[in-house]
This record gives C-alpha cells, sequence and structure tokens, in this order.
C-alpha cells in the first residue's frame, strides 16, 4: 500500500506470513476493461469533454432551433430581405451587432454629400437615420466622413419583429435557416461516416481474414480505386446524382471507405496469427465467433477513432461541394450553402456569413478534438 | 528500384484510363448539348453542329477518338466560352493555380515547420500550447471560411490589400495566406511529433555526448531527420491545396484553373468539367508517384525495407 514508506517500518511490525491457498494472486486494484481505462483516459482530457458538450449542444440546437421561432426556413418575403441581426435583450449591448441596425462610414466634400451618400445607401429614409460626424471636412473630395446608423425594423415598421441572426436576400430567417442547414450538414456527415465504417470493416476485414486469393483480388481492386483522387470521383458523382443528401452521402462514400479498410485489413493480419486467436481455432471456434469475440473487441479502438475523424471530414465536403454549387440546392440550406450565400453579401452583410462561418468552425474544431481525445485514449501505444 | 517504378507508372496509366473512360461516359449520359437554343434551329443546321462535333458517329467510334486525343493533349472543345479547344482553356489559367499553390505551399511548410520545431524545443511551455492551438484551427477551419475572414478584414475594412481579382503580387498575398493555413497547421503537427521522437533516439544522446551544441542538435542531428517523414504528408498537403484553390480562386475571382472549374460546374460545360477533372486527376497521381520516389530516394532506410 504505502511503497514510499517502506524503510521506516518498525521490525517489531513483521509478523511471519501465514500461507494461504488462494490468497496469492489476488489483484488488490479493481481489473479494468481496456474500454474502462480508455473511457477513463478520455474523460479526464478536459478539451475532449468541453468539445463533446459543444457538439452535444450544437446537435441539440439543429433538432430544436428551428422550432424557437415562428419562422419557416422558406418564407420569403422581400419586404423583409437582408434585415440585420437583432435578439431581444442583446440589442441593448451596443457592440454585440445583435441591435438590429445598419452602420456604415460615408465621405463626401462636406458633411451634407456624405449625409445624401448615406441617404442614398439606406433606402432614403431620414428620419430613422442616425448621422455621427466623424470629419467635417474641409471642401476637397471625400474629406468628411460621417457615421449613419439605419435603424431598419423601425423604418420597415417591424418594431415587434426578431430576426435574431437576421435575415437573408430572400427574407429568409437566418436563424432557423442555420440551425436547418446544420442539421443537414450533420446528418450528411454522420451517414457517411457509418457507411464508411460499415463498407471499410467488411471489406477490409473479409480482405485479411481470409487471406490468399481472396486478399490479393480485393487489394488489386482497392489499390486502383486509391489511385484515383476522391475529390475527383466526389465530383463527378455529383455531376451526375441529382443534388441533395443522398447524393453527397453516395459520393462521400462512394472512396470514404477504403482508408478504413486499408486499416482494418492491416490490423486483422496483425491479429489473425497471434496466440489467442491461434489457441481459439485449435479448440475448434468457428471463423463467426473468432472474428465476433477476438478480431473485432481488438480493433474497436483504432476504428472508433477513424470514423470520428471521418466525420469532420464529411462536414467539410459537404460545405465544400455546396460552396461550388455542387451540393445543396436552394430552398434547402446546408452550411456549405449558407456561407456561399454569405460570400454574396459580405460587403454589406457580413452577418449573413459570420453565423454559419462559426458554426462550422465550430463543429470542426470540436469534432477534431474529441478524435485527438479518443486516439489518446484508444491508442495502446499512448497508455503508459 | 526500377521494377517499383515500372509497377506504379503502369497503375498510373490504369487509373488516369478508368478515369478517362468514366467521365467520357459521363458526357454521354448527362443532358446537354452544344446545341444552344435547340428548338430553333432546323434539322440540317442541327446535323452540321453534330457533325462539327463528331457527335454524329456511333458511341464506339466517338470514344476511340477520345480517346486518341487525350493522348494527344486534346481534351475536346468547350460548349461555352467561345468553343475555345478545353486545352488552350486550361493552359491559359494554369499560371495562377501554379503560382498560388506553389508560394502557399512554400510559405505554408516553412512557416509550419518553424513552429513545429518551436513547439518541440519548448515543449510543454505557452510556445507549445499556443503552436497546438494553431494547428489544431489550421487544420479545422475549412480554408473558405479563412478566407472570408481574411477578406473581409484586410481587404474590405482594412483596405491594405486589393479585395479580389489577378495582377500584381498583392494580389496574391491574401489568397496565398487563405491557402497556406492547412499546409502550415499539417506541417507544424507532423514537424513536432517527429522532432519529439527523434530527439529521444540513441544517437541524438551521442551527439550530446560529444559536445555537440544544442543548436548544432536541433538543426543538424534533430531536424534533417525529423523532416524526411514530412515528405509523406506533401501529397495530401498537395491534394489539399487543389481542392482548396477551387474555392479560394473563386472567392478571389482568380483566373485560374479552380475558378475555371467552378464557373464550367454552373453553365453546364461538360467538356470543360471532364477535361478540368482529368487535369486535376493527372495531377495528383503524377505528385504522389513523385513523392514517393523521392521519399525512396531520400531515406536509404525505406528502400532496405520496401526491397523493391
Amino acid at each position: 500500500m504505502d511503497k514510499n514508506n517502506l524503510n521506516n517500518i518498525p521490525k517489531d511490525l513483521f509478523v511471519p506470513l501465514v500461507r494461504k491457498e488462494d490468497t496469492s494472486d489476488r489483484i488488490s486494484t479493481p481489473s479494468r476493461t481496456f474500454f474502462q481505462d480508455a473511457k477513463r483516459t478520455l474523460f479526464n482530457n478536459k478539451p475532449a469533454v468541453f468539445s463533446m458538450i459543444l457538439i452535444l449542444f450544437i446537435i441539440i440546437m439543429s433538432i430544436v432551433g428551428p422550432w424557437m421561432n415562428s419562422f419557416g426556413s422558406d418564407e420569403q418575403d422581400l419586404k423583409r430581405a437582408k434585415m440585420p441581426p437583432r435578439v431581444p435583450v442583446l440589442e441593448n449591448v451596443s457592440w454585440l451587432g445583435m441591435d438590429g441596425t445598419l452602420s456604415g462610414t460615408f465621405q463626401g466634400k462636406d458633411v451634407q454629400q456624405a449625409t445624401a451618400k448615406a441617404n442614398a445607401r439606406f433606402d432614403r429614409k431620414e428620419e430613422f437615420i442616425d448621422i455621427k460626424v466623424i470629419n467635417k471636412g474641409d471642401g476637397t473630395r471625400n474629406s468628411a466622413e460621417v457615421k449613419a446608423t439605419y435603424h431598419i425594423y423601425e423604418a420597415k415598421d417591424m418594431k415587434d419583429t426578431y430576426f435574431w441572426f437576421g435575415s437573408d436576400a430572400l427574407g429568409r430567417d437566418q436563424w432557423t435557416r442555420l440551425w436547418e442547414g446544420t442539421r443537414v450538414s450533420l446528418i450528411i456527415a454522420f451517414v457517411a461516416a457509418v457507411l464508411d465504417l460499415v463498407i471499410g470493416v467488411a471489406y477490409g476485414g473479409i480482405s485479411g481474414f481470409y487471406g490468399g486469393r481472396v486478399d490479393n483480388v480485393m487489394q488489386r481492386i482497392a489499390e486502383i480505386l486509391v489511385g484515383i483522387p476522391n475529390l475527383v470521383i466526389i465530383l463527378l458523382m455529383m455531376l451526375v446524382l441529382k443534388p441533395g443528401i443522398i447524393s453527397i452521402v453516395i459520393a462521400l462514400s462512394i472512396t470514404g471507405w477504403i482508408g478504413m479498410s486499408r486499416i482494418v485489413r492491416g490490423e486483422v493480419l496483425k491479429l489473425k496469427n497471434q496466440e489467442f486467436v491461434l489457441a481459439s481455432r485449435t479448440l475448434g471456434t468457428s471463423n463467426g465467433t473468432i472474428i465476433r469475440k477476438h478480431l473485432v473487441p481488438n480493433i474497436s479502438g483504432i476504428i472508433i477513432i477513424n470514423t470520428m475523424f471521418s466525420v469532420p471530414g464529411a462536414i467539410f465536403f459537404e460545405a465544400f461541394l455546396s460552396f461550388i454549387g455542387l451540393g445543396i440546392v436552394p430552398p434547402d440550406a446546408s452550411l456549405g450553402s449558407l456561407i456561399d450565400l454569405g460570400f454574396d453579401n459580405l460587403r454589406l452583410y457580413p452577418y449573413m456569413l459570420v453565423f454559419p462561418a462559426i458554426v462550422i468552425s465550430v463543429l470542426m474544431i470540436a469534432f477534431n478534438i474529441v478524435g485527438d481525445g479518443l486516439r489518446d485514449a484508444f491508442d495502446p501505444k499512448m497508455h503508459k | 528500384m526500377t521494377r517499383y517504378l515500372l509497377r506504379r507508372v503502369w497503375y498510373m496509366l490504369i487509373t488516369l484510363f478508368i478515369i478517362a473512360t468514366f467521365s467520357f461516359f459521363l458526357m454521354k449520359i448527362l443532358p446537354g448539348s452544344p446545341l444552344q437554343a435547340e428548338d430553333k434551329l432546323s434539322e440540317e443546321q442541327k446535323a452540321i453542329i453534330l457533325e462539327k462535333y463528331g457527335l454524329n458517329e456511333p458511341i464506339p467510334v466517338q470514344y476511340a477518338k477520345y480517346l486518341g486525343g487525350l493522348v494527344k493533349g486534346d481534351l475536346g472543345v468547350s460548349f461555352k466560352f467561345d468553343n475555345t479547344p478545353v486545352t488552350t482553356i486550361l493552359i491559359d489559367r494554369i499560371g495562377p493555380s501554379a503560382l498560388l499553390g506553389f508560394q502557399a505551399l512554400v510559405v505554408g511548410s516553412i512557416l509550419g515547420i518553424i513552429l513545429g520545431l518551436l513547439a518541440s524545443i519548448f515543449r510543454n511551455s505557452p510556445i507549445d500550447f499556443s503552436s497546438t492551438i494553431i494547428a489544431v484551427i489550421g487544420t479545422s477551419i475549412p480554408s473558405f471560411v479563412f478566407a472570408g475572414l481574411l477578406q473581409y478584414v484586410f481587404a474590405v475594412k482594412l483596405g491594405w490589400f486589393p479585395v479580389a481579382l489577378w495582377g500584381t503580387s498583392a494580389h496574391t498575398i491574401l489568397p496565398t495566406i487563405a491557402l497556406a493555413i492547412h499546409p502550415m497547421a499539417t506541417a507544424a503537427r507532423f514537424t513536432r511529433t517527429e522532432m519529439v521522437e527523434v530527439l529521444h533516439s540513441n544517437y541524438i544522446i551521442t551527439a550530446r555526448a560529444k559536445g555537440v551544441s544544442e543548436t548544432g542538435i536541433i538543426l543538424k542531428h534533430g531536424l534533417r531527420n525529423a523532416l524526411i517523414p514530412l515528405i509523406t504528408v506533401l501529397g495530401p498537403m498537395a491534394v489539399g491545396l487543389m481542392t482548396g484553390s477551387m474555392v479560394i480562386e473563386q472567392i478571389f475571382a482568380i483566373p485560374g484553373i479552380g475558378e475555371q472549374f467552378v464557373t464550367s460546374v454552373m453553365v453546364n460545360d461538360y467538356p470543360t468539367i471532364m477535361g478540368t477533372t482529368l487535369l486535376f486527376a493527372f495531377g495528383f497521381i503524377v505528385i504522389i508517384l513523385i513523392i514517393d520516389l523521392l521519399y525512396g530516394l531520400i531515406d536509404p532506410r525505406i528502400r532496405l525495407a520496401g526491397g523493391k
């Protein structure tokens, strides 16, 4: 128990040990299985736990978020297009940019000209535009500068309307669209990851376990497939298939499983000739049982790590495809298509890009950190 | 080595052949033809146009001609863009893409190596910690999000750099940074891991015992050995750059291959799409081949272990 004090124990405490039959190989601390051990390592990793909470939060928001206000994701109304974000309580905190105003600085040769420019920019509703003079100017070109704040909600007579994250170019609520888009992105990512897992494990497992000619043929096929860059396959597939969730999943999975299958094959090859498998085989265990009881538990760690890393990969590819116009098409939203729309309005309405960009960045970072955490927890080489 | 090289080139040719075949039959399946305003044309006019593009011949003949053209570097004629040959379009546009990719690769890997080196020297210090954070963020945040941020802050708000387009070297700065962030993060992560491992090996202890200076140990004995495996990530890095170039060129309106691809997708110009895809595929495969060969040449251990 107290190994550090071994030298300080008084001699009279030593008593001859009475030999007992069954206690000699008792283990003093509870024995933990590999999974319990991994779980402990994982839950002691604070960034990973925090990331898991973040992911969980985003998943929950993607389910309940669209129901939290009364707007639908495809309710178009050009009268309320491009409204800035406005949140009930936060609107009083001016630096947050959630107060439902548009603002900009305008230059002119004098204050009057600059103000005129501001009015022209903001629908000519002068009574709703606050002008703050920054620089009076001296009559030369663009020497005067004013900062104009446009109370667009008041101007449009929508005092009681709150677009929490603003509205897009067609007047659709960004909050609703953002969370619906997140849902679409997450569904694509998870389904693609599960497909990679199932196909990859089956292909790699069969190839590695049966070996011989089966392995040879299967590996030649995989070798050719792996030579084709997955970007090229995904792009070609997206051209053939109708744009949509299912097509993206198919396009991602068509090459995605190869990485997994290679890893699984390598592990199976390594494991299947080890003593415990041979022992089990000598005892007459069937192939199915060997795979289920001996091989799968031993490679599950590496499978979990790999699946975890394929999720952010799929999120990225979905966003990438939607961004270049091959992915999700309107009126459906995804993080990628929202970012694409955000870029069209970046100069004047940056909030359209900011929110989807934040969500996708947080998701990607969180998944990568959890993936790193899982690798630390499940990789036997990392255990001390 | 020669046998290995031949085998690799053989596989490369098979792969390219499969992609070419696949994309040819895809073009046949997909809707859309060179006939613009189809209903206004008379039968004779249609026939003339189809003959001009060789579309009146049976598909196997078209396929053979297509493959024959590919061998000569002829990728067909664009449906849009004034009927320019696809090869011409691509050659015109390869300059900006190559320049950007090269700059990003150089800037990214040099910064990444420095970052990873610092992290490994000052292990478990704030420097190490912040370098890890930069690496995680760099690998996670999609390049187009990063590009949007750069464009908005440094071009739109601060006005330090041009917002978009191509011309002076100032135009290349923001896109290069946006493209370089990913290779930088990868290189930083990799360099750190490798350096930590290398600095624990026996020959470093020997060098230290001999009294080699700490700088000498880190730069000459450590970094040089740590960098060899970095060559393996150059492949995925280059692939990532090609993916990234599509969105980055689109965002910054750079007349490169990636921007051409996205535009072609939007106007359904299939010959250009296929030509670009083939070029991408060719680029990927050649780069990966070169890297594999390079790896064998630089690290003698690989050649011995591979036995090829």
